[in-house]
């Protein structure tokens, strides 16, 4: 209450300096991993190659977020419930109207949204996917005896903005202005967060199947 | 005058017995209370004092009290404006001058301890000067007045958070009653200006029972300021189902869809307008096509754009995305250096392991 004189101020807050630092951080670590990794470099490859690098490249992209039989037979909650968590979280994160329009702000991008029921179900079955993991993390030993401060701390600001996104979408805490800008609090943690934890796999991911892939196509391999 | 009850003075002015009941539902509904108020309502009336109201403009536009003086009669509005003796109110009052300050200080002086005071417009403290009324500061003539009260209402959001004149970079250092008044109670009447039925509501409340409605965090009665614009907007299944007018004109408009995207700040705003309405229950700004501004939350005016959707941020954020790219890279290709560094050293460091060293190593091991 002193920092703020009343909620309207602290949502002003987070919609403006809480996010200017927030996005700031967050691009800034992105292009410190991001370059770590470029400027690193490979030794050049003088074999001749056999196929094309970029094709197979993109191709493996989206061919490897099939599951293969081997990793579901291994572990088929963990590829359930993460398929079931990335879908609901695209689904709030892309088709929220308000969403939509954030990045239509920054981005210049605009796209329809959905009804809320849609996000309504995806937040709960997204919560719930979250806890499920959790719950699987705690009570398997291995997971559990590999599980560092880290992985929780990912599931942690992970979990808060569905949550608070939630209690704001159903009005839960009073007044308004609070839930909301609490809900944008706890997106910026995330944004802060991100680059530094393995939640920056969200991108990383792309440039390791893309090497593995291309790597492949260069040998003439089929991947 | 003021002795007389709201009874005798309905009665002097040929209302009847059933009119008198009439007028007691009105008020209840007025007051947001069940039906089953009314006999209660009738019982406390039949005995209720008018009461002294001194009104005490500050930093404000007029809007406030055109907004109260517009309301065409007989209404309930105006029946309740009738009925409280205002004794001091400078847009209005034929006295000027030293009559006029005389009127303010003989009303109090007779009421004292009892009067209402209601305040429109907020008070610089960064100089008196900027705001004066007979030679007195804004801040002089509130403690003054305020010393004797039996409550203060707020009128309007400059009085009641600050308004407008309280908006970055509040040049006259503008504060609310609530942040000068601590001793008595202050009920906050926000709007920009707020409904008229809101106003005599709340006075009616006051009349009738004598005391003040039960408040909200920032001090609103909740009969009126409990609900979200949003959560009694007749537009809401229009959100709820992903339905957005886009434009003020496009399809989406002409068929009533929701103003988020435009700008629309009902989800943080508490207010009445979607129930009560305006001008005789004509309509409200949200049926009639604009967006809500927000205007009965404290320091609207900077709270960005009125036609920047909710979700988005409102500061500087490309610049602040510019340094964070510039200093991103700089970070980055220095961690890469580094890091290439690391490598290179390593490589250097690297001393070859021969065959001989591994079959030297046996043979000490089998010694
Ligand atoms: S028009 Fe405004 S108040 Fe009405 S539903 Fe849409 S966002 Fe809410
Ligand atoms: S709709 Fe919103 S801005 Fe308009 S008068 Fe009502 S509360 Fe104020």
């Amino acid at each position: 209450m002193e920092l703020f004189s009343n909620a309207n101020d602290f949502l002003l807050w987070t919609r403006g300096d809480a996010f200017n630092i927030a996005i700031g951080l967050f691009i800034i670590g992105i292009l410190i991993r991001l370059l770590e990794i470029f400027l690193l470099g490979r030794k050049q490859d003088f074999s001749e190659p056999r196929g094309s690098e970029w094709g197979p490249g993109l191709k493996n992209i989206i061919t490897r977020s099939v599951v293969d039989n081997g990793t579901f037979k291994r572990a088929p909650f963990v590829v359930v419930v993460g398929y079931i968590w990335h879908i609901c979280f695209f689904i709030i994160l892309l088709f929220f109207v308000p969403h939509i329009e954030l990045i239509h702000a920054m981005l210049g991008l605009k796209w329809p949204g959905l009804g809320s029921q849609f996000i309504d179900a995806s937040a709960v079955i997204a919560m719930v996917a979250l806890l499920a993991m959790l719950w699987h993390r705690l009570t398997h030993p291995v997971l559990k005896f590999l599980s560092t401060f880290e992985d929780y701390l990912v599931w942690l600001v992970t979990f808060l903005p569905l949550l608070t996104g939630y209690i704001a979408f159903h009005r839960m805490i009073d007044p308004y202005p609070l839930a909301l800008g609490l809900h944008i609090l706890s997106v910026e943690l995330l944004l802060i967060v991100f680059p530094f934890t393995k939640l920056m796999h969200a991108i990383t991911l792309f440039i390791a199947r893309w090497y593995t892939g291309a790597m492949m196509g260069r040998k003439g391999i089929e991947s | 005058m003021n002795k007389q009850t709201l009874f005798e003075l309905l009665q002097q002015q040929g209302v009847s017995r059933r009119g008198f009941l009439k007028y007691c539902t009105a008020l209840t509904s007025l007051m947001a209370l069940p039906a089953s108020m009314i006999s209660t309502v009738a019982q406390a009336l039949e005995s209720a004092r008018r009461p002294s109201v001194i009104w005490l403009s500050f930093q404000e536009c007029t809007g406030c009290a055109e907004s109260l003086l517009r309301s065409h009669s007989p209404t309930v509005e105006g029946l309740i404006f009738d009925h409280i003796s205002l004794d001091y109110q400078h847009t209005l009052q034929a006295a000027a001058g030293e009559a006029a300050e005389h009127a303010r200080e003989q009303a109090m002086k007779e009421n004292y301890g009892n009067y209402l005071v209601v305040v429109d417009g907020s008070i610089p403290l960064a100089d008196p000067g900027y705001s004066t009324i007979a030679g007195m500061s804004n801040l002089d003539m509130l403690n003054d007045t305020v010393a004797g009260a039996a409550a203060v209402i707020a009128v309007g959001t400059c009085s009641a958070y600050g308004g407008l004149p309280h908006a970055a970079p509040n040049p006259t250092g503008a504060v609310s009653v609530s942040s000068l008044i601590k001793d008595k109670p202050v009920i906050n009447v926000p709007g920009c200006p707020p409904i008229p039925t809101v106003i005599t509501g709340v006075l009616a409340h006051y009349l009738t029972f004598g005391s003040i409605p039960e408040l909200d965090r920032l001090g609103r009665p909740k009969v009126f300021y409990g609900q979200s614009i949003h959560d009694r907007c007749y537009r809401r299944p229009f959100y709820d189902k992903g339905l957005f007018a886009e434009t003020f004109d496009d399809e989406g408009a002409k068929k009533g869809w929701c103003l988020y995207r435009l700008g629309c700040k009902g989800p943080m705003t508490y207010n009445a307008c979607a129930t009560l309405k305006w001008n005789q229950q004509t309509s409200w700004p949200v049926e009639s096509g604009h967006g809500c501004l927000g205007c009965s939350e404290p320091d609207f005016w900077d709270a960005g754009s009125f036609y920047k959707a909710l979700s988005i941020p409102d500061g500087d954020y490309a610049r602040a995305a510019g340094y964070a790219v510039a200093s991103g890279v700089v970070l980055g290709a220095a961690a890469g250096f580094a890091n290439q560094k690391t490598k290179s050293a390593a490589v250097s460091q690297h001393t070859k392991v021969s065959v001989d060293d591994f079959s030297l190593n046996q043979k000490d091991t089998n010694k």
